[in-house]
C-alpha cells in the first residue's frame, strides 16, 4: 500500500518525460538546445592514469546511433567550458574552455585560466594552450599534448552512461512495480561527442583540496 | 551582423585609402570586436535537473548560475521530494539539508585523493565522478532508500551496473564508438 502511493507521487510528481522525449543524466534536458551541438548530456571528473593529473569530460549531442554518428560535428560558435570553483562559493575560479575551429578542424583549448567574464556570459579567454586533431568516426583516437602538459582529444566514442530508462519510464507511467533485474542499459550501443581534457593538478590546485565543477555551453552571440 | 558588415566595409575601405596614399601613414589595425557566447546548457551532477526540475523551468535551471540556483529553486527541489515521499536517507540529511546539498548543481572533486562520485567507501563518497561509478543507482538510493538504503528495494537499483563497453586505462579513457 505504501509502495502504491509513493509509485502514484512519483507518477504524478516526476518530470522524467515530457512531450514523448526522455530525458538521463543530463541528455536532451534543455528544450532550447535538444540535440543541437550544445546539448550537454554527461560530466565526469576523475583522477587520471596519472594521479598527478585530474580529467574533464564533457560529453554532449546524446543518442547518436552508429548511422547517425558520423555525420556529428562541434560546432565552431559554440564553446564548451568547464567552470571550476576553488573556495567553495560556486563562482567560477577557473576555466577550461574548448571551441572548435572549423577551418583547421581541431578542438581548441583555452586555460585553466581565471575568467575575465563570470556567469552566464563568456569569452575566450587568453590562448590556446593545447589543441587536437578531431578524431573522425571509425578512425583511430588522435590525442595531443600542449605546451604546459594538458592532454586533449575530441571526436566519438560511446556513451559511457548506462540507465534502464525505459523501465524507469514504464514505473512512471505505473505499468511497472519496479525495476527488472538485470535491467536493461537504454544507452547501450548509442554515441556523443565527447571532449577529454587532461589537466596536471599544479594548473588548478585548490586550498582546500577540492573543486566544485559544472559544465557549461555557450553559443556566439 | 551589421556591426561586422560595418567592420569589413572600413577594413575594405582603410584599404583603399592606404593603397592609394602607400608612403604616407601606415595601415591602422582595429583590434576585432571581442566576441561573446551566451550559456545554453548547464550540468553539474548527473540528473538533477532531469528529476528535480520542472519542465518549463528547465531552460532557466540551465542559464542560472549555480551560485544562484539554491535561492531560485530550493522550494521547487523541495517540494518534489515532499512528493516522492522523502523524509530521511543514509546520509542522514532531512528535507532541507538534502534540498541545500542538491539545489546548488555542481560535482565536487578531490585534487588529492580518489574521485568517486560513491565507491563503498564513506570518506570517498562526492569526491568526484568516475566514468564506471553507478551514479543512478547512489541518486535512486539516497532518494528512494530512506534512512538505512533498504527502503524501496524496488525503487533503488535499476539493475543497470556498468556500461555496455569497457573503458580504456588510459586517456582518452572512453571506449570506441559503435
Amino acid at each position: 500500500m505504501k509502495r502504491k502511493k509513493l509509485l502514484l507521487v512519483v507518477l504524478t510528481a516526476s518530470a522524467f518525460i515530457t512531450g514523448g522525449i526522455l530525458f538521463a543524466a543530463d541528455h536532451i534536458d534543455s528544450p532550447t538546445v535538444t540535440n543541437m551541438p550544445a546539448d550537454i548530456t554527461d560530466l565526469y571528473v576523475f583522477r587520471a592514469q596519472d594521479p598527478n593529473n585530474l580529467v574533464f569530460v564533457a560529453n554532449t549531442q546524446g543518442l547518436l546511433t552508429p548511422g547517425t554518428t558520423g555525420a556529428a560535428k562541434f560546432d565552431a560558435n559554440t564553446v564548451i567550458e568547464f567552470n571550476i570553483d576553488n573556495n567553495g562559493d560556486a563562482i567560477e575560479d577557473l576555466v577550461i574552455q574548448c571551441k572548435y575551429n572549423s577551418s583547421s578542424n581541431k578542438m581548441e583549448v583555452y586555460g585553466p585560466v581565471a575568467p575575465s567574464e563570470k556567469g552566464t556570459r563568456s569569452k575566450l579567454e587568453g590562448s590556446v594552450t593545447a589543441d587536437v586533431t578531431v578524431t573522425a568516426y571509425g578512425g583511430t583516437a588522435i590525442t595531443n599534448v600542449g605546451g604546459s602538459g594538458i592532454k586533449v582529444f575530441a571526436g566519438p566514442r560511446d556513451d559511457p552512461f548506462f540507465f534502464d530508462l525505459n523501465r524507469f519510464k514504464m514505473i512512471i507511467a505505473g505499468t511497472a512495480p519496479g525495476f527488472n533485474n538485470p535491467g536493461t542499459d537504454a544507452f547501450a550501443g548509442t554515441n556523443v561527442m565527447s571532449v577529454v581534457v587532461e589537466v596536471p593538478k599544479t594548473l588548478i590546485s585548490s586550498p582546500t583540496g577540492k573543486i566544485n565543477v559544472w559544465l557549461e555551453t555557450k553559443k556566439k552571440i | 551582423m551589421k556591426l561586422t558588415t560595418i567592420k569589413i566595409l572600413a577594413i575594405v575601405l582603410g584599404g583603399s585609402v592606404i593603397a592609394s596614399s602607400c608612403s604616407k601613414s601606415n595601415p591602422v589595425v582595429t583590434p576585432p570586436a571581442t566576441v561573446y557566447y551566451q550559456q545554453q546548457d548547464q550540468m553539474g551532477r548527473p540528473a538533477i535537473n532531469t528529476v528535480f526540475i520542472a519542465a518549463a523551468n528547465k531552460d532557466a535551471f540551465n542559464t542560472t548560475p549555480p551560485s544562484a540556483q539554491n535561492a531560485a529553486f530550493s522550494a521547487e527541489i523541495s517540494a518534489k521530494l515532499t512528493a516522492f515521499g522523502y523524509t530521511t536517507n543514509i546520509l542522514g540529511l532531512n528535507n532541507a539539508a538534502f534540498t541545500g546539498v542538491l539545489a546548488t548543481d555542481v560535482l565536487t572533486a578531490s585534487t588529492t585523493g580518489p574521485t568517486t562520485f560513491y565507491d563503498g567507501v564513506p570518506a570517498n563518497t562526492l569526491s568526484g565522478r568516475a566514468l564506471a561509478d553507478d551514479v543512478i543507482d547512489v541518486e535512486l538510493i539516497l532518494i528512494f532508500g530512506g534512512a538505512t538504503g533498504a527502503s524501496n528495494p524496488g525503487l533503488t537499483s535499476d539493475h543497470v551496473n556498468a556500461n555496455d563497453k569497457a573503458f580504456l586505462v588510459s586517456f582518452p579513457y572512453l571506449a570506441t564508438p559503435f
